[in-house]
């Protein structure tokens, strides 16, 4: 007999569940087994009786919060702290499935402190970070993918993060994985059935079957993994670094970009010759800038200590922003920038060439000489189109072509696809490496099949396939994960 | 005044499981007595009249592999042997005998009979006796006294070194360290159906089918056990009364018929294999090339299925008459008929009973029918037009415990020194009973000399998925092994069973020290030779080139190993020796393994992998004394299952039904917080 799934966590959490600022409204939920007892000590209805208790589950309800300690309600009279709506959810049909209160007040930091403060003298807790979610995956209400995406949303720092994580928490992601995930179980099972029951399971065509699955399985895969970095990139933000020599531009394009948005963190502590860091938003995307002090080979310890820093901003970066003076020739030191530059298009990431100045090139010939030349010193599989930067040329004076450069910036990583998109994302780098290792598997599936290999051995690598996928879903027990995935939520403080 | 015999362990039930179990507590130096309903049935086939099969001849092997009986056993009384799949990978292949039952049975009883400690009785044993384990504390010293009164161990063979030393320190009382516990009870003997008592420490349960059996033809249902046997009445409400729930199962078996009444020229011929491999690590391949018999192959087809469906409500289980569950993978030919219902045609394969005999089996076709429908039913089917019943197809139900309540050592939880094994924990199958019964006797000697009991990991060998699957798993019907039950199955091979679980069997004293030493020799060998291989390169010489030609095998570009040249699925071992003149002179069974590992080196490494995953899981251990209570986000469900089970290990509590990843999860963390 299956038994209702009921949380019994001993102690009763609240929190505020929506910011405290001067809202119009503010929720307080409270969650636990006392959630109840606990809200009705300070909830009077329309009327100014306690009736939590009677109340149905899953209803609505308007009253006020009062302070039962004070002495006017000693007097049997309300003193009011706020005109409320509550709304009462009973275990497990909550969101954490524990019995589950929420106080709609009218918003503002005073108002909601105060109510909190009256819910947290009943003998309730203050929840930790994340701590409801935890619950709601404790009770089995949510799945891990669910989970990681409730903390993204909370932490998403832009549109598209939001949108993804939204997505991802109607388990749009988990619903695909488990497709994928049931349909390499369908595999495994028939494999399964044929090694014990050969009289009923014919396998003679069965190799040409898979290997017809597995194509397919393979094809979906490569989709959710084609924008996976772009997603998380977006997602995470777009760790930008601004080269070039002294003068080049630099910190003009940095005041630029920076100046036309609002900074959402401002300087990092460092020298003038240090790196400078700033996050600015364009369209959809987040930036976090650095200005580099330029990668010249110097004597000065100060002036050392930036380059070394340049450097690892190369070598982390996800764009690479090159400003060259287009002015002025090429020197020694841009050839070893477009070095360090090529580094990092090697391993993954973008990059725009900005030829700055071209408001004092003296003609349009002169300025397709610079960019060529600048060209040439890419010079490793022009063919390539990963490694290759893009080309562009503008005035940060003049403003003059800067307004492509935020469209190709945005291009670049598919910002206007991946809005566009109806898929889901893998934005987490923990489920898109799962589903690479899952698609590894099936390439030596596919391996196996080709070599004439019989059933019993595709099973090992399907088998692979599928607790990889599983990771994803929380179905694959790992001796680390829950750890892994909660430590971000402070779990066990 | 009752009588009261002393001995150390009992054996109910002189069964597969059983005769394993008593042979491993003898040898092991325990006085032990084995208890039948009747000595002629020891070691019986009352079902198939084979020993092993897909993922049955893995257990037999394993069996062999750690000192039991089964696989010698039938190495000397086979009349026909077969690989199976061996157009499969490794892991499939699995080799089955046909046995001359009586033979079988006969030979067994044979080894008990020169068993040294071992004592064979027909009684039907009627209670098992128990104490509070807290009063036996006082009774520690009488049980120790108990012990000492058993014969002085003469039986030492000389060849037998390792099983020696442990004999000694079993006889060595000091070392008897009996593992205080709290609470439960504790196993003080049995009585028989006469009144007499033996009392002793260990009893080990195997009665297979014969408790309150009943066997049901059609409308005729008799009260007896297997082929006619007197069944045991009195020992379930013993049980019953100890606190072990039983349950009912069923399961069946097809007619025996008069082999000069069949038309084999209607059948497919199916002949045993040119070369016998033996089943057991210490048979001499040569000894196994005897002269085999046949069996054949013929099918069911529409008129069978015909009267079978006409007939359907006559038989008991549709009927409802049968109360027991039934297994699904081994079923009647009734419910093949119902569940199949769309294929026009199944199996049968004739099979012979043994040499003295002209009786058939008739295997594919067991049935509960009345035995008019047997008699038509049978009768439709090509080459038994003519066939002349010798005895019925019946099914036989009968009361059994759900292994849930087992340790791992197959002792039950709370009741100390009482062991079951074999079809009386649900399980069905003669080598899995086998496999049960050696377990269980190794852990009841290893638990009397207060020595580590012997569990075999899933990733160690097809009897730790058969035992982790019982005693873990909320089995429904009779448990049947099957190869897929095996995760790790391409590690679990038939043919590397030796080297598998040798060393348990040397641990705990079933293996001596020579065949112990030539175990770690083969490794050596093997190790040594696969080294070689990848080490010795060819060039793309003329006289290699012609030799690869003449092999079909594509021409050399560059200089290669004589190990990528095995990967080659048109080369083996034995083709490679023109182009290996130097290679040392190893045995059959090393070069086996060395083609397998290096041919398949990719699918074994990736399933180790898979195997240390596991085992990290395994090795995070769940205290005896965990309170899960104390686990507060546990779902009310995976609280009460893991309370139920009381599971060794993280690894073990992923594998509960009704225990979800997301329980185990919030176990792990809390595991955590209870280190530190």
């Amino acid at each position: 007999m299956a038994l209702p799934v009921k949380n019994t966590n001993e102690d009763t959490i609240a929190a505020a569940a929506t910011a405290m600022t001067e809202a119009g409204i503010g929720i307080i939920r409270v969650s636990g087994p006392e959630a109840f007892s606990a809200c009705d000590r300070i909830f009077r209805n329309a009327a100014g009786k306690r009736a939590l208790l009677s109340y149905a589950a899953n209803t609505i309800h308007f009253g006020h919060i009062v302070d039962p300690e004070s002495p006017a309600e000693a007097a049997k009279q309300m003193n009011i702290v706020d005109e409320v709506m509550i709304s009462v959810m009973k275990s497990p049909h909550s969101y954490t499935t524990e019995d589950t209160v929420e106080i709609n007040s009218h918003g503002g930091v005073y108002v909601m402190n105060r109510i909190l403060q009256l819910v947290l003298d009943q003998g309730v807790r203050l929840a930790e970070p994340g701590e409801f979610t935890k619950r709601a995956f404790f009770g089995g209400r949510i799945d891990l993918a669910e989970a990681e995406a409730v903390m993204d949303m909370i932490s998403s720092q832009n549109e598209f993060a939001m949108k993804t994580a939204a997505r991802q928490m109607t388990g749009e992601v988990s619903s695909k994985i488990c497709s994928l995930r049931e349909r390499v179980l369908h595999e495994l099972a028939f494999i399964e059935a044929a090694i014990d029951d050969p009289e009923n399971y014919d396998t003679e065509s069965y190799p040409e079957i898979l290997h017809t699955a597995v194509a397919g399985l393979i094809e979906e895969m490569d989709a959710l993994l084609l924008y996976a970095d772009d997603s998380r990139i977006i997602k995470e933000g777009v760790r930008t670094a601004i080269i070039g020599r002294p003068n080049a531009g630099k910190s003009s394009l940095m005041n630029y970009l920076v100046g036309s948005e609002r900074a959402i963190v401002t300087e990092i502590a460092g020298t003038t010759r240090d790196t400078l860091e700033e996050s600015v938003r364009i369209g959809g995307a987040l930036l976090h800038l650095t200005d580099t002090a330029g990668i010249r080979e110097t004597e000065d310890i100060v002036e050392q200590i930036g380059v070394g820093r340049a450097r690892q901003a190369i070598e982390d970066a996800d764009l690479v922003i090159f400003v060259i003076d287009a002015s002025l020739p090429l020197s020694a030191e841009e050839k070893e920038i477009a070095e360090a530059m090529e580094k990092a298009l090697h391993r993954g990431a973008k990059g725009i060439v900005l030829l700055n100045k071209s408001d004092l090139v003296k003609s349009e010939l002169a300025l397709r000489e610079t960019e060529k030349e600048a060209m040439d010193l890419f010079h490793a599989n022009k063919n390539s189109k990963i490694s290759s930067p893009l080309f562009l040329s503008a005035s940060l004076l003049t403003g003059s072509g800067m307004g492509l450069l935020k469209e190709e910036i945005l291009r670049l990583f598919h910002v206007g696809e991946l809005k566009e998109r109806n898929e889901p994302y893998l934005v987490s780098r923990r489920h898109a490496e799962a589903v690479s290792n899952a698609r590894r598997s099936l390439d030596l599936v596919r391996q196996s099949i080709e070599a004439g290999l019989s059933e019993d051995f595709y099973s090992i690598d399907l088998m692979n396939c599928y607790a990889e996928l599983g990771k994803i879903l929380g179905e694959q027990v790992e001796d680390d994960l829950a750890e892994e995935i909660f430590s971000k939520f402070c779990l066990g403080k | 005044m009752e009588y009261r015999i002393k001995t150390e362990v009992c054996v109910i039930g002189a069964g597969h499981a059983g005769c394993e179990a008593a042979l491993a507590c003898a040898r092991l130096g325990l006085d032990t007595t084995i208890f039948t309903m009747n000595v002629d049935s020891i070691a019986m086939m009352p079902c198939n009249p084979h020993i092993g099969g897909s993922s049955k001849g893995h257990l037999v092997r394993e069996i062999d592999a750690l000192g039991g009986e089964m696989g010698k056993n039938i190495d000397k009384t086979f009349i026909q042997s077969k690989m199976l799949n061996v157009s499969k990978g490794p892991a499939v292949h699995s080799l089955r005998a046909q046995a001359d039952k009586a033979e079988y049975s006969k030979e067994m009883r044979r080894v008990l009979e020169g068993q040294e400690q071992l004592h064979i009785r027909q009684a039907e044993v009627t209670e098992i006796l128990l104490e509070e384990a807290e009063a036996s504390a006082a009774s520690e010293d009488k049980l120790r006294d108990k012990a000492l009164d058993r014969p002085e161990d003469t039986s030492a063979s000389s060849e037998d070194k390792a099983r020696n030393k442990s004999r000694d320190r079993s006889t060595d009382r000091s070392e008897d360290s009996i593992v205080e516990r709290k609470g439960g009870k504790r196993v003080t003997g049995v009585r028989i159906v006469t009144g007499t008592v033996y009392e002793c420490r260990a009893v080990i349960v195997c009665t297979g089918t014969y408790l309150n059996a009943r066997c049901l033809v059609g409308e005729c249902i008799t009260e007896t056990g297997p082929s006619g046997m007197q069944r045991s009445e009195l020992l379930s409400a013993s049980l019953e009364s100890a606190g072990i729930p039983l349950r009912r199962f069923k399961t069946g078996t097809p007619a025996r018929m008069d082999g000069r009444s069949l038309d084999y020229s209607k059948m497919t011929v199916q002949q045993g294999d040119p070369v016998v491999v033996p089943f057991s690590y210490s048979t001499d391949p040569a000894e196994v090339q005897i002269e085999q018999f046949p069996c054949y192959l013929t099918y069911t087809n529409e008129e069978t299925h015909h009267i079978i469906r006409e007939n359907i409500d006559r038989s008991p289980i549709y009927a409802g008459i049968i109360e027991g569950t039934g297994p699904r993978y081994c079923p009647s030919i009734e419910d093949k008929v119902v569940k199949f219902a769309e294929k026009t045609r199944h199996q049968v394969f004739i099979e012979p009973e043994g040499r003295g005999t002209n009786e058939v089996y008739v295997d594919g076709m067991s049935s509960s029918m009345p035995d008019d429908v047997q008699q038509r039913m049978y009768r439709t089917v090509p080459g038994l037009e003519h066939c002349e019943i010798i005895k019925n197809a019946y099914a036989i139900e009968y009361d059994c415990i759900n292994a849930n309540i087992l340790k791992p050592t197959l002792e039950i939880k709370d009741i100390y020194g009482l062991f079951c094994a074999g079809q009386f924990n649900g399980s069905s199958g003669y080598e899995e009973a086998a496999a049960q019964g050696l377990i269980a006797g190794i852990n009841a000697a290893m638990e009397f000399k207060g020595k580590e009991p012997l569990i075999i990991e899933r990733s160690e060998g097809y009897i730790g998925v058969l035992i982790d699957d019982l005693v873990s798993k909320d089995n429904r019907e009779p448990y049947r092994m099957m190869t897929s039950r095996a995760e790790y199955r391409l590690l679990l091979r038939q043919d590397n069973a030796d080297l598998r679980l040798r060393r348990y069997g040397y641990r705990v004293g079933l293996i001596t020290r020579e065949q112990y030493e030539a175990l770690c020799n083969k490794e050596e060998a093997i190790h040594k030779e696969i080294e070689r291989l990848k080490r010795v390169k060819v060039g793309g010489s003329r006289p290699v080139q012609e030799f690869l030609a003449a092999k079909n095998s594509a021409e050399l570009k560059t200089a290669c190993s004589l190990a990528e040249l095995l990967c080659r699925p048109e080369l083996d071992y034995d083709a490679l020796a023109g182009l290996d003149p130097d290679r040392p002179k190893y045995s059959r069974s090393v070069t086996e393994q060395v083609e397998i590992e290096i041919r398949y080196e990719g699918y074994i490494e990736r399933q180790r992998r898979q195997v240390e995953q596991f085992e990290k899981l395994e090795r995070r251990h769940i205290p005896e004394d965990i309170d899960y209570d104390e686990v507060k986000s546990l779902r009310i469900e995976a609280r009460q299952k893991l309370k139920q089970y009381r599971p060794a290990s993280i690894g073990q509590a992923t594998r509960l039904s009704g225990v979800t990843p997301a329980d185990v999860q919030v176990l792990l963390i809390y595991l955590e917080k209870f280190k530190k």
